[in-house]
């Protein structure tokens, strides 16, 4: 065989792949029909939503399908040999030598009992048959090739003794141990903070190009998908829907799915007001209640009867592109030139007068380090630190920071389940800085209330849904007659669009974003003046993120709310704040309106934030920036400024001794930084248009 | 971590003296002062005693000093070795008891030696491959024994193998001095019981790690199965096991109570039934006092065995 | 399977609890077996009536039992050995039996007939039948059983739930207590306590609760400390919430789940210990018939081959009801895991 021919040969095939589950309810398919030809040297990338089947297809690659799953059919080669006819031993000879996989819980991905060292060197030692001295050595090279500072501690660490970004860098360390021809991704980033994911995304890039390795790459992620891959399968409800090289499933989609997705994402260019979110509608089928025909066809706008829900539907090719393929039975008729779907333009809402202000409100904790008793040295732990913002009636106001930058707490200081430690906190004439909850009156506690992150926690699984709407009603005494409370109770599923009956169901009869809108439903139960939104889309699948937000806007525009959100990712701050805070270590970096918080001057964290959200539109072009290091302890911050340990503009001897000061720029736009003001004006915008090669 | 053992130690010791007040303050009612004056004296000349005399046995005996000053005297007498007086064995209560727990040590010890290795292995077969045939035999059977209280078990075993087979004597009371045979039906009884519960408590959690994230990366990595077993999923698994069965050691200290009684085996659980039910006051409380003593002891080991097990704990 | 958001149907513990009717049956079981048992002597010869509410309830309340864990055969079995007995001891009045106390016929092997009178399962020392007194043997064991536990139960989890949800120095306290009592061993906790109250089906109660109180009180506590950081209590709390509303309306039904199958395991281990202390002669006393009592009776004269089904027969009947708790825990801990 000539060099040449081999180079035909791809490295992963898989033709008509089949994966069932068996469960009590029979069979379940979890993916059908898979086809997929990886390239040496590319990257393919999954992208999908929860349930879809696609960490189902890497486990089935592995050949790992645990006790009740089973391939029922179809083919996986890997350089030309079918997989499946292996035995035992040779599938683990390929197993982490040839064919490598990173986990998203890197955590939990890694022995707690064995020290890192031991479970790198094992690599070697079992398949290039190395000692344990040499594979140790090899091992402290690959841990310096994925940057990781000190090695050789890392090396006798044990997992827990590193942050979560370093453990997720031993992992991809382990994989590429033996040199692998094909390294599986399975959401390698989704369990990290934005700049540590960037810092990962960039290791990934890297790997690509210096070892040619050929990688799968797996998330529901579509920008992170742009930034590491060549080439793309949309995966809708076990099957994929649309397979194709990544600028063509970008630019000229040709699945309503795929479409549909790009438009519940907020892009740059998306406003709540003038082009609002278009969400799918309804939700994702059960596996076992899948549709007749197309997967899709229930919640597709292009549905026809008696096309799209006959027999199985197949794979079409693109005409013109042999490469680019869907699953879709009317694509040649749908007019793909028209805009993405948007929804209907709002006018926009005037905000009004200050509803809330804090100012230089502080919260500390003191941490007892362990002493026999009592006693031992006291810690204090700065979880906010001098914060000052205002917001206004109907007004967004974003709070943005990743893990460890106080949103959290300071969202405990707002609710009275915290007292601040100093400074102020006023709801209209109210103080609530040092008046806990059990202190305020029903009036104050309606007056401000929160939506959650995490729909699965949102509600108590052992009332109905009724109850606890109804149990808000009565507290903050909005009616006390059982009548009037079940009117209410209706008016508010109404409200959030869920069907009257559901007042009777338990939370566990519901899906995540039927949870978070009767979240929202009880939020909105008292008529509050100010909802603390945690995160509440954040973990929700990305085509109902966008039904979810905007039904929460919807509600906020017409009770003139003001909405108090907090979160991590851009993206949605961009499309829904009028003014934003940026967080880091407990302290505000950076506030100002939205315009100009997302163009110059930015505080060096926000400019770092913003170029490490991914962005899945390829006529952005943005600018590159990866933070090195972790986010330090809040327990133990660093002198100085806070970022200085990170910043790429650190001033030594200024930075990291005094804290910087708080420089204005315009009405409003402040940030906290020892750079020149001038310095800070002449930084050029992370985010911007693709100047098009001249044509 | 030292920190972490120290202060283990010192609640150890909080509670040793908060049990050994309690005891003190049960053994300490009237109701149980006119018992020991019917042991000293008998119950008759305790009866025609006029309430005068009563108060000056009490004083004799020092019964009559303030609570907190009575406390101190005993825990003086117990630390320098003085447990009291048997006024039913008639003899010092320190000998006697350190005689029936050499006895009962040397029980623990077979049911230990018999019932650590036996449920390990079992629990660990089962674990590993949850759901199989193997699994659900094991689990089924353990279910089974544990469901056999110990009374039962000694019933069932004596008919078969003492009054049935004639292989073994009915009683264990070693009369014609140390008899191996007569310790055999204690120690299957204590081990049927026992074995089932540790079995079935290492088979959850080594079926728990088997489902570990990180048990599948050791797969993925391309391990031999026999490399994941035995060097991933074991210790992870055996770190609540181990615990378990330190712990164990209190609730022997239970079973033994009942199965000495039945085969009549001289051991420190009969010793302390006939004391209570006599009652043989200094009997009762210097054996309740040991056997706190034992379970405290066993759950410092345990603690610190986790400790040391678990890295997570170790270097936190 | 990736874990996708399947909105599922009811839980079992949803379908075991359509609460208000099976409240009510078992109401209708318990309270006149309790009555029965505690004041059947004062009320005297017609005190049987009482039952009858009670064996239809105990009938309908089986067959719900067998609709719920239909799924899995090993809780049927068990469920179906439990109900058995306590069929056994609602109906022991009504039930064909000679006097369970009453002396006929000594030393009469099983199977064989004296008098006039067949003995299925011969006659004890003192010559009185075997089967009637297994059958009656359940009553007390069964009451005094499930009531200790229950009232442990109720014990340990108040304490659980104020030690984990309080926390701070309701939790130093507490959780010290309840160390405290775990360092002493059980026997030795039941002998200290009904040494010290005296020998009594009350007193019983009081030493189940002392010695598995503080085991229960740590389950809820570590359960309770779980879901306290959940969403919903934390909505609860920042809408002012009483405390005392957070643990009985938010915390308490969801640790209810992880409890009931502690609960079967732990009716189980009471069951051992009352049989046990009986035998030691620390528990319920004679005449009226008990296994432990039986085995104890037996212990010291059926020690020949030929006697040995006087100590077979009980020691069967309490490993059975044991099995049956233990089974039922069995298959409810499978199911759940399912669910």
């Amino acid at each position: 065989m000539s060099d040449h021919a081999a180079d035909q040969v791809p490295v992963l095939e898989c033709r008509n792949l089949c994966i069932s589950y068996y469960t009590r309810a029979g069979e379940i398919p979890a993916v059908v029909d898979f086809n997929l030809k990886l390239m040496p040297g590319e990257a393919h990338g999954i992208v999908g939503e929860s349930g879809c089947g696609k960490s189902t297809v890497a486990l089935a690659i592995m050949q790992y399908m645990g006790k009740n799953g089973a391939i029922v059919g179809g083919e996986i080669l890997f350089e030309g040999r079918d997989m499946r006819q292996m035995s035992e031993e040779e599938l683990r000879r390929i197993r982490g030598s040839r064919i490598a996989m990173v986990y998203q819980e890197p955590m939990a991905s890694l022995n707690p009992s064995m020290t890192i060292g031991d479970q790198l060197a094992e690599v070697p030692i079992y398949h290039d048959g190395l000692s344990e001295r040499e594979a140790l050595a090899r091992a402290e090279e690959m841990l310096a090739k994925v940057r990781l500072p000190d090695p050789k501690r890392i090396l006798a660490s044990y997992p827990h003794q590193i942050s979560g970004g370093q453990q997720q860098r031993v992992v991809i360390a382990m994989a590429l141990l033996s040199n692998p021809k094909l390294l599986l991704l399975d959401e390698p980033t989704t369990a990290l903070d934005v700049t540590v994911e960037a810092g990962i995304v960039e290791l990934i890039n890297e790997i690509a190009e210096e070892f040619g390795t050929s990688m799968i790459y797996i998330s529901h992620n579509l920008g992170l998908i742009l930034e590491t891959c060549d080439r793309l399968t949309v995966m809708y409800s076990g099957e994929a829907v649309e397979v194709g090289d990544i600028h063509d499933v970008f630019d000229e989609m040709r699945h309503p799915y795929t479409r549909g997705l790009f438009g519940s994402i907020p892009l740059p260019g998306a406003d709540k007001n003038a082009h609002p979110l278009a969400a799918i509608p309804g939700q994702l089928p059960l596996p076992h209640e899948r549709p007749e025909g197309c997967n899709f066809g229930p919640r597709c706008t292009f549905f026809r009867d008696g096309l799209c829900n006959v027999g199985r539907l197949p794979m079409h090719a693109v005409p013109g592109d042999d490469d680019h393929k869907v699953r879709c039975e009317r694509f040649q008729e749908i007019d793909w030139d028209r805009d993405l779907p948007k929804g209907e333009a709002k006018p926009p809402v005037e905000a009004g007068d200050t509803v809330l202000s804090v100012e230089n409100m502080t919260k500390h904790y003191l941490i007892e380090d362990g002493g026999l008793f009592v006693g031992g040295s006291e810690r204090v732990v700065k979880a906010n630190e001098k914060l000052s913002f205002t917001a206004r009636e109907a007004e967004t106001v974003a709070i943005v920071g990743e893990s460890g930058c106080g949103k959290s707490t300071f969202a405990k200081v707002l609710m009275g389940l915290e007292d601040a430690t100093d400074g102020k906190v006023m709801l209209g004439t109210v103080e609530l800085g040092d008046l806990p909850v059990e202190r305020r009156n029903a009036e104050t506690i309606s007056k401000l209330q929160m939506v959650f992150q995490n729909p699965f926690d949102t509600l108590n699984p052992s009332h109905s849904v009724g109850s606890q709407i109804a149990r808000v009603i009565r507290k903050f005494g909005v009616a006390s007659k059982d009548e009037e409370v079940e009117e209410i109770v209706f008016r508010l599923l109404d409200t959030v669009k869920l069907p009257r009956d559901f007042a009777k169901r338990k939370p566990r009869q519901l899906s995540g974003g039927q949870k978070q809108r009767v979240g929202i439903a009880r939020a909105f139960a008292g008529n509050p003046k100010v909802v603390i939104a945690d995160e509440p889309v954040s973990a929700l699948d990305v085509s109902v993120q966008a039904a979810v937000t905007e039904l929460l806007m919807d509600i906020q525009r017409e009770n003139r709310t003001t909405m108090l959100f907090i979160s991590h990712d851009l993206s949605v701050v961009r499309y829904l704040a009028d003014r934003v805070v940026v967080m880091y270590l407990g302290r505000i970096m950076e506030q100002g309106t939205t315009e100009e918080i997302f163009a110059p001057p930015y505080h060096p964290y926000t400019e770092a934030l913003l170029a490490a959200v991914p962005i899945a539109d390829t006529r952005i072009e943005k600018r590159h920036i990866v933070l090195k290091g972790e986010i330090p302890s809040p327990t133990n911050p660093p002198r100085g400024c806070p970022f200085s340990t990170r910043c790429p503009y650190m001033m030594p001897g200024t930075c990291d001794a005094e804290l910087p000061p708080l420089r204005s720029f315009g009405e409003g736009h402040r940030i906290l930084c020892h750079l020149d003001p001038a310095e800070l004006a002449a930084m050029e915008p992370v985010i911007k248009p693709k100047v098009e090669a001249a044509e | 971590m030292l920190k972490l053992i120290l202060r283990r130690l010192v609640q150890m010791v909080l509670i040793m003296a908060v049990s050994s007040l309690l005891l003190f303050a049960i053994f300490d009612t009237p109701e149980f002062k006119k018992r020991l004056a019917v042991q000293e004296l008998g119950g008759f000349a305790v009866s025609a005693l006029t309430e005068e005399s009563y108060k000056s046995w009490l004083a004799a005996r020092g019964l009559d000093v303030p609570f907190y000053q009575r406390y101190a005297n005993w825990v003086g007498n117990i630390l320098s070795g003085d447990l009291g007086f048997s006024y039913e064995k008639n003899r010092p209560v320190a000998p006697l008891l350190a005689d029936r727990l050499a006895n009962t040590g040397i029980l623990a010890f077979f049911v230990f030696a018999l019932m650590i290795p036996l449920s390990l292995i079992l629990g660990i077969l089962a674990g590993m491959k949850e759901g199989s045939l193997q699994d659900r035999t094991i689990s089924f059977v353990s279910v089974f024994t544990t469901s056999i209280p110990e009374i039962a078990s000694a019933i069932l075993l004596t008919i078969i193998f003492a009054l049935g087979l004639g292989w073994l004597p009915v009683k264990s009371a070693m009369i014609g001095g140390f008899n191996f045979r007569e310790l055999i039906l204690p120690v299957l009884t204590l081990v049927i019981y026992d074995f089932g519960y540790v079995a079935r408590m290492t088979r959850a959690s080594m079926a728990e790690v088997m489902t570990s994230q990180y048990i599948r990366t050791a797969i993925l990595k391309g391990l031999p199965y026999r490399r994941v077993v035995m060097r991933h999923a074991l210790r992870n698994a055996l770190i609540a096991p181990f615990t378990l069965i330190v712990l164990q050691l209190n609730w022997l200290l239970s079973g033994v109570v009942v199965v000495e009684v039945f085969f009549e085996y001289d051991g420190f659980g009969k010793l302390l039934l006939e004391a209570a039910l006599f009652p043989d006051v200094e009997v009762v409380q210097a054996c309740t006092l040991v056997a706190v003593a034992v379970a405290v002891l066993s759950q410092i080991i345990s603690d610190i065995g986790y400790t040391f097990l678990n890295p997570r704990i170790r270097f936190a | 399977m990736a874990v996708t958001e399947i909105p599922s149907g009811p839980s079992v513990l949803d379908r075991l609890s359509k609460p208000k009717p099976v409240a009510v049956l078992v109401l209708l079981m318990w309270l006149p077996l309790m009555a029965y048992v505690m004041f059947g002597q004062a009320i005297g010869g017609e005190a049987r009536a009482v039952l009858l509410p009670a064996i239809p309830a105990t009938l309908m309340l089986y067959v719900l039992g067998i609709r719920a864990f239909r799924e899995s055969r090993v809780a049927v079995i068990g469920l179906t050995l439990v109900f058995f007995w306590l069929l056994m001891a609602v109906s022991a009045p009504y039930l064909p039996l000679m006097d369970p106390n009453k002396p006929i016929a000594p030393f009469t092997t099983p199977f064989t007939e004296r008098n006039d009178l067949f003995f299925w399962l011969g006659t004890d020392f003192k010559g009185r039948d075997m089967l009637s007194r297994m059958i009656w043997g359940c009553q007390r064991v069964l009451v005094w059983g499930v009531t200790a536990t229950m009232v442990a139960y109720v014990v340990g989890a108040m304490f659980g739930l104020i030690s984990g949800y309080l926390a701070g120095w309701w939790d130093e306290i507490i959780s010290f207590v309840a160390n405290v009592l775990l360092s002493f061993p059980v026997m030795v906790l039941f002998i200290v306590i009904l040494n010290y109250l005296g020998p009594s089906g009350f007193n019983i109660v009081v030493a189940v609760t002392f010695a598995s109180a503080p085991a229960i009180m740590r389950i809820v506590r570590g359960l309770a400390l779980d879901i306290k950081t959940r969403d919903y209590v934390y909505a609860a709390q920042t809408r002012g919430e009483h405390p005392l509303y957070i643990m009985i309306f938010e915390l308490l039904p969801n640790v209810r789940g992880p409890i009931i199958v502690d609960a079967c395991l732990r009716l189980g281990y009471t069951t051992v210990a009352i049989t046990t202390l009986t035998f030691l002669g620390l528990g319920l006393q004679p005449p009226d018939p008990d296994w432990g009592l039986m085995i104890r009776e037996s212990a010291k004269t059926a020690m020949l081959w030929k006697f040995s089904y006087m100590l077979l027969v009980p020691a069967l009947a309490v490993s059975s009801l044991i099995l049956g708790f233990n089974l039922m825990a069995d298959g409810l801990r499978e199911m759940s895991l399912r669910d």
